[in-house]
């Protein structure tokens, strides 16, 4: 083993000695024929507000500062941790966490990495004058003073964050967080260089003038049309880089996408044409993969005045939520993959079992059954029908969910109103309260399941339907300080679908097709996060 | 004629006032903000951009504040939702991709549009009347969001002849679909146009006078007959011009050819009102001026017509 060890470490040396370090045709690792052209192309959905980690706030720009920037931690192919610019990382108490960053990390400009600059980034992100729209996940992850930085009550410098040494990195949270080094795999907390931003401000990011740590740098971008990195020769990795080059393209249309993909123009593109999965995956079962996603599809229940009275009727609820054949949802509707939903959390966040909710294991004529009986009791039913506004945003998705579950609720007497409005204006009209029923997504932050339950406590400022229970408010501040929060996780699952606080119906699949000369992308991963650095493409045979 | 083009363009100047000041109130009345997100913004964080855009601000201001940057500096301001760019910066990459194609557009439009309505006038109920007629009410028919993915299943998957989309610079194999796409319709329309007009001409008295002296028909068509038949074309070239140098949503998107088109849709979408200003500023002005030149031109080619 150890001999093993020595002869892959000389083979690596030797190999870094000769340039282009990849110019050999095998695989170092798994001895796989390479392919001469080692270029990734994939398919953006949309153009990317910004590359700037501490501004970036969707997954098109997420993507890209995850191969130009890297931050403390990073994920292996099946999403666990794995050293990035911290070789290591420890705390005695989950609350004072120590970064020990590498020697070795360099800017692409050669500067070193220091820990000097994740303060400035992370400083950065929680300063109101940034006017960072991720700043909430700084207070998230309880750093002390997040709240108060983010509020502008106190200096950026006062955040819980400081360079012990160049190498060194302490965290102070503001209560235990075991689960803290998940978080500084996110974006908003990759460092940023300094002297760069200061110089250049707003446009420090153009290509002209970005420095950056990840395993790629930004060589060529035309706004809405394509982005093109290029190999880091700095990155400390960099020998162990195989893909050289990088490209992005800006397509919006998704039938055009699929043609241009089919007709060989680029190797990846997720966000299929809606209804598309079932064909692409019986003719190209190479190409076509179905894998889980950290996102769950579910209802927003309106609890407070401005929703519909019988709304604030657990029974109705419940009776709703009894209505929906998720079945039918899934494998008739969708027909991706996708897992039909009785719970909030998505079934396959780490470390998560999913409780034992009593409804998901009956037959849905059971389900039926009691829930005609539910509504009969709070005095609903066809004699004296419900009308709900049941809203979502476009998408022929969302319409044809809204329309079969709106046929569901018919037996019940309810009867539904279904508007839909695009994306801001859904937002506002949402976010004030102005629907009994709004359809939702939740896609967690970090691979944890408060990601998503931290949702449905009263504090929290993106719990639309104003849903609140004292006790799974206090469960979940309780969870923070526990080393094994699972059966706090479970019980509040329990309170969730006991109240019916929102009508889960389905988890997320990433549904994306693949140049099956592509390997080693992480199928594993539920946040859809990726790593060009790991991936390689092989020979066509 | 010179009093009448500084008449026009007088003119012009309140009408560009009266579209900003519309397009700023329709916006501000539209619902959802720039800064909206499926996360909520932190209050302190949305002070800031507030303050940063200058929304917060009374209506006035904003307006009167936009308007003096605009007329002193010609500063269209920031982009909402692209944080790294300038409204200028962003019109400076998108327009010149959307002047190409659409400039290209518009010549292919005309040759062909033009040739095809003249030859089937000169050869009026002939079979190749029949044809010309027929491919131009085809080419009408199809608009170009279904023309656009026509396109690409034939030359990109079936025949792997011309990339599916992309700009690259403006190389010509990226060009080449855009423009067919664009230039169909506007070519059917002008083939109608010159021939019904064509038509019209030909069976007017001094033509008959002209091939009663004798003349060969070529010299009856480009000598005498050309010009007065141009009169309409034109008065629809000017609108059609401006229609494809402005570009088009539906090109820009199944393209993916990083024109203001797409910019414009996305900011209407995103609520970037700075985009959303500065292109509606840009097609509004664009439109007056080539409208204006289109009356000029009438002048010069019909002697009758003057101001």
């Amino acid at each position: 083993m150890a001999k093993t060890g020595v002869l892959c470490t000389t083979a690596l040396l030797t190999l870094a000695l000769i340039q282009p370090a990849w110019a050999q045709e095998t695989h170092p690792v798994t001895g796989e024929p390479l392919a001469a052209d080692q270029t990734f192309k994939y398919r953006m959905l949309d153009q990317f507000p910004s590359i700037d980690p501490q501004l970036i706030e969707e997954t098109v720009g997420g993507h890209l500062a995850r191969q130009l920037f890297e931050g403390l931690l990073t994920q292996n192919a099946d999403g666990t941790l794995r050293p990035g610019v911290a070789e290591e990382w420890s705390s005695e108490d989950n609350q004072t966490w120590t970064f020990k960053l590498r020697e070795d990390a360099r800017w692409s400009n050669g500067d070193p990495v220091t820990a000097q600059d994740f303060v400035f980034a992370w400083q950065r992100a929680a300063d109101p004058a940034t006017a960072s729209e991720y700043a909430w996940y700084v207070e998230l992850s309880q750093i002390t003073n997040a709240a108060s930085v983010i509020a502008g009550e106190a200096d950026p410098s006062e955040l819980g964050v400081r360079a012990v040494d160049d190498q060194t990195l302490e965290v102070t949270l503001a209560q235990p967080l075991p689960y803290f080094p998940q978080m500084t795999v996110h974006y908003t907390f990759m460092p940023t260089h300094q002297p760069t931003v200061e110089a250049h401000g707003a446009a420090w990011t153009n290509p002209a003038n970005i420095v950056s740590n990840g395993a790629y740098v930004l060589e060529d971008m035309a706004t809405n049309e394509f982005i093109r990195l290029a190999q880091n020769p700095e990155y400390w990795g960099a020998d162990d880089v195989i893909i050289t080059e990088i490209t992005g393209y800006v397509i919006n249309d998704a039938n055009q996408a699929l043609t241009r993909f089919q007709a060989g123009e680029f190797d990846m593109m997720d966000d299929l044409p809606a209804g598309s999965y079932p064909r692409l995956e019986a003719e190209m079962p190479d190409v076509a993969h179905s894998v889980p996603r950290l996102c769950s599809y579910y209802y927003t229940v309106n609890h407070t005045e401005s929703g519909h009275e019988a709304l604030q009727d657990v029974r109705v609820r419940t009776a709703l939520s009894y209505m929906i054949n998720r079945d039918v949802i899934t494998d008739q509707v969708l027909q991706a993959g996708q897992a039909p939903a009785y719970s909030f959390t998505h079934w396959a966040t780490a470390d998560f079992e999913l409780p034992e909710i009593d409804y998901s294991l009956w037959s849905q004529e059971q389900r039926m059954e009691k829930a005609m009986a539910l509504m009969q009791e709070a005095g609903y039913g066809p004699d004296n029908p419900i009308e709900l506004d049941l809203i979502y945003n476009t998408s022929e998705n969302h319409k044809q969910i809204a329309t079969v579950i709106s046929q569901m609720w018919r037996p019940l007497g309810v009867t539904t109103k279904l508007s839909n409005f695009e994306w801001q204006s859904y937002l506002e009209i949402r976010g004030n309260q102005n629907f009994d029923i709004a359809r939702s997504a939740w896609c967690g932050d970090y691979n944890e399941a408060s990601t998503f339950l931290d949702l449905l406590t009263t504090r929290n400022a993106n719990n639309d339907g104003k849903y609140s229970n004292e006790k799974v408010d206090q469960l979940m501040l309780d969870s923070v300080t526990m080393s094994d929060p699972q059966p706090i996780y479970s019980e509040v699952e329990k309170i969730l679908a006991e109240d019916m606080a929102i009508l889960p119906i389905y988890h997320y699949t990433q549904n994306f097709v693949l140049d099956p000369t592509i390997r080693n992308w992480p199928t594993q991963n539920v946040e859809n996060n990726w790593y060009v650095r790991d991936i390689y493409r092989v020979a066509a045979d | 004629m010179f009093v009448y083009i500084l008449k026009r363009l007088l003119v012009a100047i309140p009408v560009l006032l009266i579209l900003i000041v519309f397009t700023f109130v329709l916006m501000y009345a539209a619902p959802g903000s720039p800064f909206a997100s499926e996360r909520g913004v932190p209050p302190a964080v949305l002070a800031n951009l507030q303050a940063q855009y200058g929304l917060d601000q009374p209506f006035h201001v904003q307006i009167w504040r936009y308007l003096v940057a605009l007329l002193t500096e010609f500063d269209f301001g920031p982009s909402f939702i692209y944080r790294d760019q300038d409204v200028n910066s962003l019109i400076a990459q998108g327009f010149p991709v959307t002047l190409t194609y659409g400039f290209w557009s518009f010549v292919v439009a005309v040759l062909v549009g033009g040739a095809l309505g003249i030859l089937a006038a000169v050869r009026h109920n002939t079979w190749l009347d029949y044809l010309a007629v027929g491919v131009s009410i085809g080419a009408q028919v199809l608009p170009n969001f279904v023309l656009a993915p026509i396109l690409v299943l034939t030359f990109t998957l079936w025949l792997g002849w011309l990339p599916g989309g992309g700009w690259q610079g403006g190389q010509w194999q990226f060009v080449v679909l855009p423009v067919i796409a664009l230039s169909t319709s506007f070519m059917a329309s002008i083939a109608r146009i010159s021939r019904a007009s064509m038509l019209e001409v030909l069976t007017s008295n001094y033509i008959r006078t002209a091939r009663a002296k004798g003349l060969p028909m070529r010299h009856v068509i480009f000598r005498h007959a050309l010009k007065p038949a141009l009169l309409p074309v034109i008065s629809y070239l000017g609108p059609a011009f401006v229609g494809m140098i402005t570009g088009s949503v539906v090109i820009d998107i199944y393209f993916s050819t990083g024109g203001i088109g797409q910019f414009f849709v996305a900011s209407a979408l995103n609520r970037d009102y700075g985009v959303m200003m500065g292109i509606t500023i840009l097609l509004g002005a664009l439109t007056i001026f080539f409208n204006l030149l289109v009356d000029v031109l009438y002048a010069w080619i019909d002697p009758k017509i003057r101001y």
